[in-house]
């Protein structure tokens, strides 16, 4: 199988971080629970992952690093966590369901008042009508830093500037971009900087967290258990505390610790080179096939996705002749995406999308763009 | 087993206490995790020990914002 669904989630990960879980899962005690030694091994091993995301993404403070089951669970900790009954929040057409959804709950239960600022047939955002939303007293700016359908990556550090000029917050997205290229959030002023684990991370699934900034006023998402304060009959408002109810996923932890190593080792820069080499092999081999339409702007930087589609073909048909007749994993439809369809003109049939790692190799770009062509010139 | 009075430090979170940890480990101060002795109102379920004599080696981690949000006690334990 070749596999080309990354954006999806990383099949193929480091051995360490397997190894590390596998290490946590006979170990590892609960963290935060008793003080004994297995215990203690878990709570030493969570915060020695916090450290490392907090450096790896530019967090000040590694208490400040909260994890998560996945970046849906970071987005809805975010989302409801900040904004309050009444507020303005403004997102955008590129946003995946993700963010969508906790918003669209907030505008009907809560009055949230939200605007969404358009993409052009390209799928690239308008700034200037986010410039203009911004004219109103606004709470918080909630974007992605890529978009999951077509790969383009947004200026994020433009959406701060403008996000802060009107005293509004920025919660990032970084669903497609964590572990596949340098995101700093105090480099790009991003207030609250959600990540998953298993996606260019190259962690475990279950996995994902946010990086905060000081002085927040968070309402927790959920609340329960710690481990601290068990007399109190709320949540205690101490970070990461107030964020992490529960019993934290230690082997997820340990696993996605493992390969924040294995990325520093490896070097960001090397791994977002690569993956932009792979998606410009990829482009060119496909752009000019007859019938195929390809989405996104390859003008400027991106993330590592391209999506397409073939004459009038159905997208999962499409991608179903690939995983029957050419072993190539790809993921077709709506990708959770519908504003970016929208506009896009694709909300009837969907795209076809190939997402690259790390870890894909240039002979399987070649097969998957052979494959393209053998479909195109059948159709 | 004979009492001893020791220096015990809280800390607000389990976080702030594996920062005590990795801090001491690092300057080579003395003590280690204990649970929570019962006489003290604490806000999270382990804080450090150490000898007594030691209490002024740790002005250092008070100066470094280490123990924030944390107290100080001496208790017979």
């Amino acid at each position: 199988m070749i596999y080309l669904d990354n954006a999806a989630t990383t099949v193929r990960k480091p051995d360490t971080v397997a190894e590390a879980m596998v290490k946590a899962l006979q170990g590892w005690g609960n963290s935060s629970r008793g003080v004994h030694d297995t215990s203690l091994q878990a709570a030493r091993g969570i915060y020695s992952a916090r450290c490392k995301a907090a450096a790896f993404f530019g967090c000040r403070r590694p208490d400040h690093v909260a994890f998560a089951s996945n970046i849906t669970e970071s987005l809805n900790v975010a989302i409801s966590g900040l904004l309050r009954p009444g507020d303005r929040a403004i997102t955008t057409a590129l946003e995946h369901n993700s963010v969508l959804r906790p918003l669209y709950r907030l505008q009907d239960e809560q009055r949230l008042d939200l605007a969404i600022v358009p993409a052009d047939s390209q799928g690239c955002l308008d700034y200037k009508s986010l410039e203009e939303a911004l004219r109103q007293e606004t709470k918080a700016v909630i974007c992605t830093h890529a978009s999951n359908l077509t790969g383009n990556v947004v200026d994020l550090r433009r959406v701060s500037e403008l996000a802060h000029k009107s005293g509004a917050l920025l919660i990032a997205d970084c669903a497609q971009t964590a572990g596949t290229r340098p995101v700093d959030m105090e480099d790009l002023g991003i207030d609250v900087l959600c990540f998953t684990g298993h996606k260019g991370l190259l962690g475990p699934q279950g996995t994902g967290g946010l990086c905060a900034r000081e002085g927040l006023n968070w309402r927790p998402f959920k609340v329960g258990g710690t481990g601290v304060q068990s007399y109190s009959r709320t949540q205690p408002q101490l970070m990461p505390t107030v964020l992490e109810a529960g019993t934290l996923n230690g082997p997820g932890i340990a696993g996605l610790s493992a390969a924040l190593d294995y990325i520093s080792s490896v070097g960001l820069d090397k791994i977002a080179q690569r993956e932009s080499e792979l998606t410009q092999r990829f482009y060119s081999g496909v752009r000019d096939i007859q019938g195929v339409t390809v989405y996104g702007d390859f003008s400027r930087e991106r993330a590592a996705v391209v999506a397409l589609n073939i004459a009038d073909l159905d997208s999962g048909a499409v991608a179903d002749v690939l995983a029957e007749d050419y072993g190539i994993a790809v993921r077709a439809g709506a990708h959770c995406a519908p504003l970016m369809h929208k506009a896009l003109g694709t909300q009837e049939r969907g795209a076809v999308r190939f997402s690259f790692s790390w870890f894909t190799e240039d002979a399987e770009i070649d097969a998957a763009v052979l494959a393209v062509r053998e479909i195109a010139e059948r159709t | 087993m004979t009492k001893r009075l020791w220096l015990v430090i809280t800390f607000p979170s389990t976080t702030a206490a594996m920062a005590m940890e990795s801090y001491c480990q690092k300057h080579d101060l003395p003590g280690r995790l204990i649970p929570v002795p019962t006489s003290i109102t604490a806000e999270c379920g382990m804080c450090w020990r150490a000898p007594i004599e030691s209490r002024d080696l740790f002005d250092v981690a008070v100066a470094d914002d280490v123990v924030s949000g944390g107290c100080f006690y001496e208790l017979w334990l």
